[in-house]
């Protein structure tokens, strides 16, 4: 990963507003040549937004930002040039197959209809769509259609690659199939704008990690030291009888020496934990306690927990039941 | 998935095609026309409301009013009244679908794809209108097709006929910009739809298109001759058949230019503001 000195990415003081909501309240980023940022929060957090105004879909309210040393307001044109641009919009049309999709774009950005033609293949080789390459894209499952999406945004080899929530909704599979191609890329010298709700996804791609809550910054570094922050680790405990609740965030509390946060509704108490090493002195207290249980397991924090342990609340409920859904 | 160098079509070298054309736009809007008919080719239902659609309301209209209308004199005298009309009628009503397709692009994200491009802001737009002249047109010999086949002729010589062929798609592309505009305003598709019927049915039904003004009610009188389409089916009929011909082209005209001056670029700046 080269590190030139022009930062590709630099805002400052981001401010964007929808009638009374501000989606965006004063962000500051900078993101080296070469790097991958990861923006993580949760809906609503205004990733989304920033992202848009950084690919001049959108005009700030306030702040300014350059891209590729071009400003985003004054220079937008200079910017699409060097941008791609992927996500939950800036979208494929669903009625037409990928490679006329593809060859479309290249057309649009002033490649020669043999050109067009030879990228499109090379990119639906790239993404192994080639077998799909001539199906209505409508009819391609999720993970090739986020295929298509990365593919459409690379015709023009952008050098500056945003990326908003580009697994969410895909299976393991697919998943891993994106995180490859965005390693590749960076290998390849781009540099990446990542948006994601997942802390897993920021910490296996990104090189550091801003967190965003109701339209501000409030935490950045690189991923070893947010997790520092927020626990390497979550300890979950599920007792057989709800009623052990209370005994077993005691017994846990005790073991780990950090109050855990129990989970009423779904019978859980769960802790940050650095590793596994507390997890025997666990087991044998609630073995000797009498206490049975139906799940002991560590995993990583969900973004909840890196947001309770970062901000000290918990992410906006609206939008803590959606990712309660999608991350257990 | 390999990490293969890309092509030798880096970004300098496209670069120096963009900048150095200023009529990039133009191959640009082709481009995006071009989409529409490969749309169109994939789901040729998608054709269904220039193809079947006027064709049943010449025959309806024809069939089942044209005796009435006519006084006696049956459908074969009624025909070469009703066709300019039911062309002006289907043509403008097609235009709405531009609007409807627009707004369709921009809440499928597919228009955020194009403006996050190194393209002209209005080749969209154009692109959009350009590939939708292919319906109107589709429309157009379909009608004139059926009207051939039922015994319509061009009475007043084919150049004049054809240039009332010509005069209606020119309406047509003016008007599309009042749907362009709309569906770019507009959240959502039916909400397009339901403002257009709002408009069009006084528009089409308050006017000549069907029965001669003169047997329309006192206020309706009154409308039709404010209404833009009462000038456009005369012209028309000036045309194909013969009749007065200089006061409704030159106000037809005149309308179709005032929608271009106030629409179009209401439309482009509802582009750009779009979020």
């Amino acid at each position: 990963m080269s590190t030139t000195n022009r930062p590709a990415i630099v805002a400052e003081g981001l401010v964007k507003k929808y009638g009374s909501t501000t989606a965006l309240d004063g962000v500051d980023l900078t993101v080296p040549t070469g790097t991958v940022l990861g923006v993580l929060g949760p809906n609503g957090a205004g990733k989304t937004t920033a992202v848009r105004i950084l690919g001049t879909l959108l005009t700030p309210d306030g702040g300014h930002a350059e891209v590729g040393g071009y400003d985003v307001v004054r220079e937008a044109g200079r910017v699409r040039e060097i941008i791609g641009l992927t996500g939950q919009y800036a979208s494929v049309d669903e009625d037409m197959s990928g490679r006329r999709n593809l060859v479309m774009i290249g057309r649009l950005i002033g490649l020669s209809r043999q050109q067009a033609r030879s990228r499109a293949d090379e990119l639906l080789e790239r993404f192994e769509l080639t077998g799909a390459g001539d199906r209505v894209a409508k009819t391609y499952s999720g993970g090739m259609r986020r295929r298509l999406d990365l593919a459409a945004s690379l015709v023009g080899n952008p050098s500056i690659l945003y990326l908003d929530e580009p697994t969410t909704g895909l299976d393991p599979h697919a998943r891993n199939g994106v995180w490859d191609t965005v390693r590749n890329l960076v290998l390849d010298g781009t540099t990446v704008l990542l948006t994601t709700q997942y802390l897993e996804e920021a910490d296996a791609l990104a090189d550091s990690i801003m967190v965003f809550d109701q339209g501000k910054v409030v935490a950045s570094g690189r991923p070893a030291e947010l997790k520092a922050q927020a626990g390497k680790q979550s300890l979950d405990v599920r007792p057989a009888e709800p009623g052990h609740l209370e005994r077993v965030a005691a017994i846990v509390a005790e073991s780990v020496g950090t109050r855990p946060t129990v989970d009423v509704v779904n019978a859980l108490v769960s802790v940050p934990v650095s590793d596994g090493t507390s997890m025997p002195v666990v087991v044998r207290r609630l073995d000797e306690a009498g206490i049975a249980v139906t799940e002991l397991s560590l995993r990583l924090p969900s973004l909840d927990e890196v947001f309770l342990a970062l901000t000290g609340h918990v992410a906006e409920q609206e939008s803590t039941a959606v990712l309660e859904g999608a991350g257990r | 998935m390999s990490t293969a160098a890309l092509s030798p079509t880096g970004p300098a070298a496209q670069h120096a095609v963009r900048r150095n054309h200023p009529f990039a736009w133009v191959q640009q809007s082709l481009t995006l026309a071009w989409r529409n008919i490969v749309r169109i080719r994939q789901n040729p239902e998608a054709l269904a409301d220039v193809t079947f659609q006027p064709i049943i309301f010449l025959v309806l209209f024809l069939f089942v009013f044209g005796g009435a209308v006519s006084g006696g004199g049956g459908w074969r005298d009624y025909l070469p009244y009703l066709l300019p009309g039911v062309l002006v009628q289907s043509v403008v009503f097609s235009t709405l679908g531009t609007g409807v397709a627009l707004n369709d692009d921009f809440a499928k994200g597919v228009f955020d794809r194009f403006r996050s491009l190194p393209i002209a802001r209005v080749s969209p737009l154009i692109g959009a209108v350009l590939g939708d002249a292919i319906r109107y047109l589709t429309s157009i010999v379909i009608l004139m097709v059926t009207g051939f086949a039922l015994g319509f002729r061009f009475e007043n010589g084919v150049g004049y006929g054809l240039l009332a062929l010509l005069l209606v798609l020119a309406f047509a592309l003016s008007l599309c910009w009042v749907w362009v505009w709309l569906g770019l305003k507009l959240k959502t598709a039916q909400g397009v739809q339901g403002v257009a019927f709002l408009v069009m049915f006084p528009l089409t039904f308050g006017s000549p298109i069907f029965v001669q003004a003169s047997t329309l009610p006192g206020f309706l009188q009154t409308w039709s001759k404010i209404n833009p389409i009462s000038y456009l089916v005369d012209a028309m009929r000036g045309l194909m058949i013969g009749g007065d011909l200089q006061k409704p082209l030159l106000v037809t005209l005149a309308w179709m230019a005032g929608l271009i001056a106030v629409f179009a670029p209401l439309a482009i700046r509802a582009y750009r503001r779009r979020t």
